[in-house]
């Protein structure tokens, strides 16, 4: 039988509650949204915090919407909604590509998506996706917000630029139009972690990639993107033939790991062939108006 | 917390998981307790409207909310027709899934009155069958869907219905 070490709980009933609990009871403490990636850790006692500070009833985190030009999606907006919502599908596409195959539908029913960003494991689907689309994340602390691009948002495995006493609670994700985008992986069996996925945006100004963005998980790319990818797709035609040699530049400045998942020499091909899947695919729907 | 309409109330220590509360403190033995890592979704009730595994819920995270589990998915004595098709289909064998798939099933119902097979193996994704009884359950909730759909027409159920597998899913 699998049990959490003794902590204290507490239920925070806003977000300025929350952080005045997390500077109460300090570093030793921490977030519970989900619960989803917490908790099992918490069971194997590799996380034994002090107290919980459950966040579950701050409705005032959980949404989708557009404003000012961007997709503002709530931190504590479970994985389930971003993938029910038509408006997060019409305009990135990418993120239900992304969410369609994170764990199971019960388990998306109570994930959310900044739950799983602050978890921060290498191998995150959200991530990398978000890295793709160049999302901003909002961070609040107890002397207002601060925005940190998603690049910037990682320190490393299970580490992000979150402090103790702070709170991510929104994502926004620029929109842009004449864009596409898109998300492949590959795992073991279904809803697994990924051996290594790509998510890929384009934005085009008539055969020209105007921008490009390429993210990737669980394939050692640092900030989950893949920048030199990305800088030789930029002014350059959006032909197959720059497809495959931006998933070669992808795929060698990647460093995976050999781990239970797979070789690193199989997770540098996942990441070079699936970045070129990915970019494909953000074409023909760039083309076909599917944002 | 309420349970099955019936209001609970009970000072329990903060790890003490939901499914250990409802089955060791509650005595709902319907739920039952498997993997313990969120994989296996024999532990799923509904937490206000939604199935959840409550392996991997707080009890405390469950205060002042809604539960459902199995012991209240019947009404007034009468089996919920999800549980009617898990009999008529032979659903269940050994049974350590059943409650867990019938939670999610009666939800899936509830939101799709018609789901192909494809949408019921998507839906019970997250849940293992140790007997691989998958294709009988699938057709147990055909079966539901259809009878709920008759139920609603006064018309007898198609017999011919195609619920067989689906590549896709």
């Amino acid at each position: 039988m699998q049990v959490p070490a003794h902590f204290e709980y507490e239920r925070a009933t806003s977000v300025d509650h929350a952080l005045a609990l997390l500077a109460k009871f300090g570093p030793e403490s921490r977030v519970l949204a989900g619960g989803h990636s917490l908790i099992p850790m918490m069971k194997l006692r590799l996380a034994q915090p002090e107290t919980l500070i459950d966040i579950n009833d701050l409705a005032e985190l959980g949404y989708l919407r557009v404003e000012q030009g961007e997709l503002r999606i709530g931190a504590l907006t479970r994985h389930a909604e971003l993938l029910g919502s038509a408006l997060a599908g019409q305009h990135f596409p990418i993120l239900h590509d992304a969410e369609r195959r994170i764990a199971d539908p019960i388990v998306r029913n109570r994930g959310t998506i900044g739950g799983s960003l602050c978890q921060a494991d290498p191998s995150e689907d959200l991530s990398a996706a978000f890295a793709a689309v160049r999302a901003t994340m909002v961070i609040r602390g107890r002397t207002g917000p601060r925005t940190v691009p998603e690049r910037e948002f990682h320190l490393g495995p299970y580490e992000t630029v979150v402090t103790p006493d702070e709170l991510l609670t929104e994502i926004r994700v620029p929109i842009r139009p004449g864009g596409g985008s898109a998300y492949v992986k590959v795992d073991r069996r279904a809803g697994d972690w990924p051996v290594g996925a790509a998510g890929a945006a384009l934005w085009l100004d008539g055969d020209t990639i105007a921008e490009a963005g390429i993210g990737l998980a669980a394939v050692g790319a640092e900030h989950f993107s893949a920048a030199e990818a990305e800088d030789f797709l930029r002014g350059a035609p959006a032909t197959g033939d720059n497809f495959v040699r931006a998933g070669q530049i992808a795929a060698e400045h990647c460093r995976p790991i050999s781990d239970q998942r797979g070789p690193a020499d199989y997770k540098r091909h996942l990441a070079d062939e699936l970045t070129v899947r990915a970019l494909r695919l953000a074409l023909d729907r760039a083309c076909a108006g599917e944002a | 917390m309420t349970v099955n309409d019936t209001e609970y109330a009970a000072d329990v220590e903060p790890r003490l998981l939901l499914i250990h509360f409802l089955r060791d403190h509650l005595g709902l033995t319907g739920s039952h307790w498997g993997c313990d890592t969120s994989n296996c979704g024999a532990c799923v009730v509904w937490l206000d409207e939604t199935p959840v595994k409550s392996c991997t819920v707080l009890a405390a995270m469950a205060d002042g909310r809604r539960v459902r589990t199995v012991e209240g998915l019947g009404h007034g004595g009468e089996l919920d027709p999800v549980q009617h098709g898990f009999a008529e289909c032979h659903g269940l064998q050994c049974g350590f899934c059943t409650p867990g798939m019938m939670m999610t099933a009666r939800w899936l119902l509830d939101h799709n009155p018609d789901p192909s097979a494809g949408e019921i193996r998507e839906a019970l994704s997250g849940q293992v069958c140790r007997c691989t009884g998958y294709e009988n359950i699938v057709r147990s909730v055909r079966w539901a869907a259809e009878r709920e759909a008759a139920a609603r027409s006064s018309a007898p159920p198609g017999e011919d219905a195609d619920y067989g597998p689906e590549v896709a899913g």
